[in-house]
């Protein structure tokens, strides 16, 4: 037994002992960033309430170290250096060896980068907005550990280690929506969310079997799949095999990031504290989806074109969609939420336009993690400030919390595509690459701009300007809040330009496919996606200059019925599945249950009991009946015999004579 | 000599008297007589059937049945004086005690 | 006699001399005997945790093996032994009885007599882990049948209200598979070539080789699969088994559902399919199918529970199902899923029933409408423990309940040669949807019960959070749901090499 663990350990050191001699530095030690979350997840769980700060200072003391090491990884891509690999064996089962492995290229850099900081931003967020909540250690467990998955997300090298993540993020995101469940509403919510991704993970699933299927079963590595199914071990892979991994991989992302038609689970899971919307919902965990189809590139390159269409209409429709949606909120969480959802989309869009578009849809995702992840985070200001999520409550806040209202608006001008800010430079790029590749996409993505800037305006006007409608008596948040939103807010101004033209387009050398894509500057594509914004925020201001009892948006007539009702999305979820599984197919199945095998088993015995009734009859009546006759009829003839013996001696003696007399006589009469 | 047919049909009507004295006579006593009647008629015949066949085990035979009735007379006459002391009566009919 | 050779005997058989032990302290002496019954089978778990520093990871045969003439008459051995299929399932069997030894020092359910109790537990105990040491046909059905008449006392005497009709149910219908397994196993012996065999190690060689006719292989399967899978249970035979874990007390459901579940299984591994290759062969689409049917209509009947404690039995049936989807598939890594998700499914569905006893100990009702959710308010810590297990048991990764399915489902995505592949495609695809419905029913319980307000009944009422003794008991198995979790191959290590050898014939 000792020797047993102590083998796998020995193993454990060699291995990385061995990559040490090839590659110097930091990187080496990457995975020591997703252990620290876990530490410090273990470590406010066990010790959480008995340390100052009440475990919140352990996750953030473990995402400064983080954060720094992150910045340290990123230094080496910025040098330049190579993507690193290393892994332990984890364990074996049949042909297949899993190991537990890192895989830490330009990408995992940036992710890393993203997650840790904004994360971070979260985590000292929430000590002003979770403050005095019953449940604050508990909820900094939750964050850490949800941050720990993501990261060994972000730096797995094979696929099993990356689902654990995936799950472990999953669950994360149940307990943090559910974080006040004392509501019903927030736990139905929160069961929505789990139950909608794992159906996307289903597929996720199946195509990771389907990956490991071509290595033969040997391997989950994502790098030796990727060499199997460029065919650089020399065999051919079926391109249909392929494809199906990749529809089925993207099932993954629709669940995870809440595309069509999986999309409804996100504006619900808005029912969590406003913080976790922020490092979940907008800027990480949902970013996870895109960043599976950009790990698993080579998969989705080498599947037939139909496949990445289908990513494309879906991203389409999700953009477009979810774009409309966020018109008529009054939600202002809901609004960013289908806003996330969108924007989303717009990465996957960019994946689904090929190679071109790998370096332009992580752009997105890079830029849009700060802006958005700002954006909740001041719309959470905001809810401290007034008690509601409902911007008819509001209005005027401008003056009441101006760091609020001026971070939110540069914000809402990043996600507007606003030029110069972060939006502006990763949503011009998707646009070059659109029209380089000459996809249609292009007018979808333009469209979704247009609205973009529309209702981004229409919150921002109805939330800090007019008169404040509330009862609340809203007020600026402690610094532990606005802290984190200047620093994004700061973030949301400069990270664009990291990508831009302007500098060569610097992100691109970081985060590219197979070969770098140069960042491109076409006038009249920056121009139109200038004036793209100028119209949905002209639109915006005109309607909503003033606030107006009735909503502008009703004017749509039908069309804002429908767009109220989320397209009858979740009525018809319900009416097809939800309703029928829980309260029709489940009352059948423990009706069979209970009344057809039960019942077999229950008529069994009964059967058995009849069988004995009738052997018990026959056993009484007939053999008992034979043996009872008998002395039954024994008993009668004494009955009637007994008259004979009547106790006079002189009668027994003439019956004796009278029966010697016969004897006598038929002796002689019968002697030969 | 007396022939055989002589003392055998005196045996017979002994028999018969005795016969008619048990299932006649009510009186304990008397039929206990008859009784012995009709035994005496059976050693009649043994005698006579020794004699005529030239056996002796009939003569013996006969020896036998007078001592026999003598211990069944006198267990008998027991019998009866002890009833008659219990019940006052020796007549037949008033002990009917072993019936159904 | 050496360590080596009687290690086994020593443990399997201690927990029966315990019992003797137990029953001459006066049962006025309460407390002592709870403390007997801790010792007892503290020391049976040190005797067969003894075992690992001595056994050999990498080899593949049996070891501590003891094989002497038992019956000589009709040619059965008393031959033990253990190997990587065993182990596992071995320790798991000590480990979980300590722990309910340990339960039982605070809890004996109605009415008391603790002395019989916990005989009859440590009775239990022998028959179970003897049967996953058993290496002779007759011995391995002794042990069998000797697991029947302690549960059936222990729910009889000791269950909630409907005990006698869940008890003789649990009794007749065990018996009634028992019958056809018994008389395949004379077949099995009567069919072996040369001198008749009933050693399993034999048949096993004689299997391999194809002694056994095809015909042979399917009635004798037949027979043996019968009795197996009405202990597992498998779809449609498994409706005794909601009754029993409804009525048994707390102790009886977590044998019930930790171990004696697996004997099922364990037969299944053990004798079944490497003896009659072919017939598993030919049986194994029938298998999946049922496996399949078992993990859909099990969430779907769990979906309907309102009985907290019929739920968690019904969820064991759908992940029994699983572990039968990874054997049907006839690959190495559907088998090695199998005795991973027996293992996973031993220590977190024991810890389900454990948290559901204990909920009864303070609510007095298992009704999950009565509970009225607010669980986590009013006991966080026990709240805690029940959402952790909850989880792990809709098949969390990162926790045990993993493993087991998923690598059943990767099994079935690629079944052994021979196999319709197609069909166990689709077997996954229906493995599939019942993780969505699994992780729907338990996260519909938890809002049930564990979220929401706390109903005004209870309020008033002074619950106490998890006791000590609770801690003491749950603490391993709760470590181990997580550590299994992290380091599958702390099971996995131990089986593969095994299952490889084998499982080889059916490449």
């Amino acid at each position: 037994m000792v020797s047993f663990l102590a083998e796998a350990g020995e193993h454990a050191s060699e291995t990385v002992h061995e990559a040490a001699a090839v590659v110097p530095g930091l990187i080496r030690y990457t995975w020591i960033i997703p252990v620290l979350l876990l530490l410090s997840a273990a470590a406010t769980l066990f010790l959480g309430k008995r340390v100052p700060g009440k475990g919140a200072l352990l996750g953030i003391g473990a995402l400064v170290l983080a954060f720094g090491l992150s910045l340290g990884v990123l230094w080496h891509f910025v040098q330049g250096g190579e993507t690193y690999t290393s892994a332990v064996p984890w364990f074996s089962i049949g042909s297949l060896d899993v190991g537990l492995g890192q895989y830490v290229d330009g990408l995992t850099a940036i992710m890393l980068v993203v997650v840790t900081s904004i994360s971070l931003c979260v985590h000292v967020y929430s000590l002003g907005y979770m403050h005095g909540d019953t449940r604050f250690t508990w909820f900094y467990v939750v964050l850490s550990l949800f941050t720990a998955a993501m990261l060994n997300v972000v730096i797995a090298d094979n696929l099993i280690q990356l689902l654990v993540g995936w799950e472990v993020m999953g669950v994360c995101s149940y307990l943090l929506i559910g974080h006040w469940y004392e509501e019903k509403k927030n736990s139905n919510a929160a069961i929505k969310a789990f139950i909608t991704t794992r159906i996307g993970d289903i597929p996720f699933m199946f195509g990771v079997f389907i990956l490991i299927g071509l290595t033969g079963f040997t391997t989950a590595n994502i790098a030796e799949i990727g060499h199997v199914i460029a065919g650089e071990n020399g065999e051919t892979v079926s391109r249909l095999a392929v494809s199906m991994a990749a529809i089925l991989l993207f099932g993954g992302t629709i669940g995870k990031s809440a595309q069509f038609p999986l999309n409804t689970w996100l504006p619900d899971a808005m029912a969590g504290p406003t913080p976790v919307s922020a490092l979940i919902h907008a800027a990480t965990m949902v970013a996870a989806g895109v960043y599976l189809v950009g790990r698993l590139f080579e998969v989705f390159l080498h599947a037939e074109q139909w496949v990445l269409t289908t990513v494309s209409v879906v991203a389409a429709i999700t953009m477009l969609g979810a774009a409309f949606l966020a018109v008529v909120q009054d939600d202002i969480k809901r609004v960013l939420a289908y806003s996330t959802v969108s924007q989303l989309a717009f990465m996957v869009a960019g994946l689904s336009m090929g190679e071109a578009g790998y370096t332009a849809g992580f752009f997105h995702l890079f830029t849009h993690a700060f802006f958005k992840g700002l954006l909740f985070l001041a719309a959470g200001a905001v809810i401290h400030g007034v008690h509601s999520n409902n911007m008819s409550e509001m209005g005027g806040l401008w003056k009441k919390m101006p760091i609020t209202f001026w971070t939110f608006l540069i914000g809402a001008l990043a996600l507007a595509g606003f030029p110069g800010l972060a939006g502006f430079w990763s949503k011009d790029e998707l646009l070059v690459v659109a029209n380089h590749e000459g996809s249609w996409l292009f007018y979808a993505l333009l469209g979704t701009a247009v609205l973009t800037a529309f209702y981004m305006t229409r919150c921002v006007l109805m939330t800090f300007f007019g008169t404040y409608r509330g009862h609340a008596h809203p007020h600026e948040s402690p610094p532990s809040m606005t802290g984190p939103l200047i620093a994004l807010a700061a973030a949301s101004i400069f990270v664009g330009w990291i990508g831009s033209p302007v500098f060569q387009g610097l992100f691109g050398q970081w985060v590219f496919f197979e070969e770098i894509e140069e960042a491109k500057l076409i006038p009249w594509i920056a121009l139109l996606s200038t004036a793209a914004a100028f119209i949905g925020i002209g639109v915006g201001y005109a309607l909503y200059r003033r606030w107006q009892e009735r909503d502008p948006t009703r004017a749509l007539g039908r069309v804002y019925t429908v767009l109220e009702r989320k397209y009858y999305q979740d009525e018809l979820y319900d009416w097809a599945f939800v309703r029928p599984v829980r309260d029709k197919l489940s009352v059948f199945a423990n009706w069979t249950n209970q009344h057809i095998l039960d019942g077999i088993v229950n008529a069994m015995p009964m059967m058995a009991r009849g069988l004995g009734v009738v052997t018990y009859w026959f056993d009484q009546k007939v053999i008992d009946g034979v043996v009872d006759g008998a002395a039954e009829t024994v008993a009668e003839a004494g009955g009637i015999l007994k008259y004979l013996q009547s106790g006079r001696v002189q009668r027994y003696a003439a019956l004796l004579i009278l029966g010697l007399a016969l004897l006598t006589i038929i002796i002689i009469t019968i002697q030969p | 000599m007396i022939h055989l047919p002589i003392a055998l049909i005196f045996g017979a009507a002994l028999f018969a008297i005795g016969i008619y004295g048990v299932l006649a006579r009510r009186n304990a006593v008397m039929v206990l007589m008859s009784i012995e009647l009709m035994l005496n008629a059976v050693t009649v015949n043994l005698v006579a059937f020794s004699q005529f066949l030239k056996d002796m085990s009939g003569g013996v035979f006969g020896l036998f049945v007078i001592a026999v009735a003598a211990a069944e007379i006198g267990v008998g006459l027991a019998i009866v004086i002890l009833i008659y002391r219990n019940r006052e009566s020796s007549n037949v009919d008033d002990v009917r005690l072993l019936k159904w | 006699m050496t360590w080596e050779n009687s290690a086994i005997t020593i443990a399997t058989f201690l927990p029966i001399a315990g019992a003797v032990a137990i029953l001459l302290i006066p049962k006025e002496k309460d407390r002592t005997i709870r403390i007997a019954g801790i010792l007892v089978t503290g020391l049976a778990m040190l005797a067969a945790l003894a075992m690992l520093p001595g056994y050999d990871f990498h080899a593949t045969g049996l070891q501590y093996e003891l094989s002497v003439p038992w019956i000589p008459v009709i040619g059965a051995n008393y031959h033990v032994g253990i190997d990587g299929i065993s182990l596992p399932l071995y320790e798991l069997t000590f480990a979980l009885s300590f722990l309910c030894a340990i339960y039982t020092y605070r809890y004996v359910p109605d009415p008391g007599k603790t002395k019989a109790f916990l005989a009859l537990m440590l009775l239990l105990q022998t028959g179970m882990a003897g049967t996953f040491i058993a290496f002779d046909l007759i011995l391995f059905f002794v042990f069998w049948e000797l697991v029947l008449v302690p549960m059936y006392f222990l729910i009889a005497v000791w269950g909630s209200a409907n005990r006698q009709y869940a008890s003789i149910k649990f009794f007749l219908y065990t018996l009634f598979g028992s019958v056809f397994m018994l008389l395949a196993f004379l077949g099995l012996y009567f069919a072996s070539p040369g001198p008749h065999t009933w050693d399993i190690v034999d048949l096993t060689r004689l299997g391999a080789d194809g002694a056994f006719g095809h015909t042979f292989q399917l009635i004798a399967f037949g027979g043996i699969m019968l009795g197996f899978a009405i202990k597992v249970p498998m779809w449609p035979v498994h409706t005794w088994l909601p009754d029993a874990h409804t009525e048994a007390p707390t102790i009886g459901s977590v044998l019930l559902a930790g171990i004696m579940l697996k004997m099922g299984t364990y037969g299944f591994v053990r004798i079944a399919l490497p003896v009659l290759p072919d017939g598993a062969r030919a049986y194994a689409p029938l298998i999946g199918i049922l496996a399949a049917i078992a993990i859909i209509y099990a969430a779907l009947a769990c979906l309907a529970q309102k009985d907290l404690k019929r739920l968690i039995a019904f969820s064991s049936v759908g992940h029994m199902g699983f572990v039968m989807l990874g054997i049907a598939t006839l690959t190495e890594i559907g088998i090695n899923a199998a005795i991973f998700g027996m293992v996973a499914h031993g220590i977190i569905t024991g810890m389900l029933f454990f948290c559901v006893g204990s909920i009864y100990d303070r609510y007095h009702t298992r009704e999950i409408a009565q509970i009225g959710g607010g669980m986590s308010q009013k006991m966080p810590y026990l709240g805690g423990v029940f959402a952790f297990v909850a989880i792990a048991s809709l098949g969390l990764p990162g926790l045990a309940g993993f493993w087991g399915e998923v690598m059943a489902l990767l099994s079935a995505f690629n079944p052994a040669p021979g196999l319709s592949v197609g069909l166990f495609r689709w077997l996954m695809v229906a493995g599939g949807i019942g993780t969505v419905l699994t992780a729907g029913y338990f996260l519909w319980m938890l809002q049930r019960v564990n979220m929401g307000v706390l109903p005004d009944r209870w309020s008033e009422k002074r619950f106490s959070d998890v006791l000590p003794v609770e801690w003491v008991a749950w603490l391993p198995l709760l470590a181990a749901t997580l550590i299994l979790g992290l380091f599958p191959k702390l099971i996995l290590g131990v089986t593969n090499e095994a299952v490889s050898s084998l499982f080889a014939l059916f490449k």
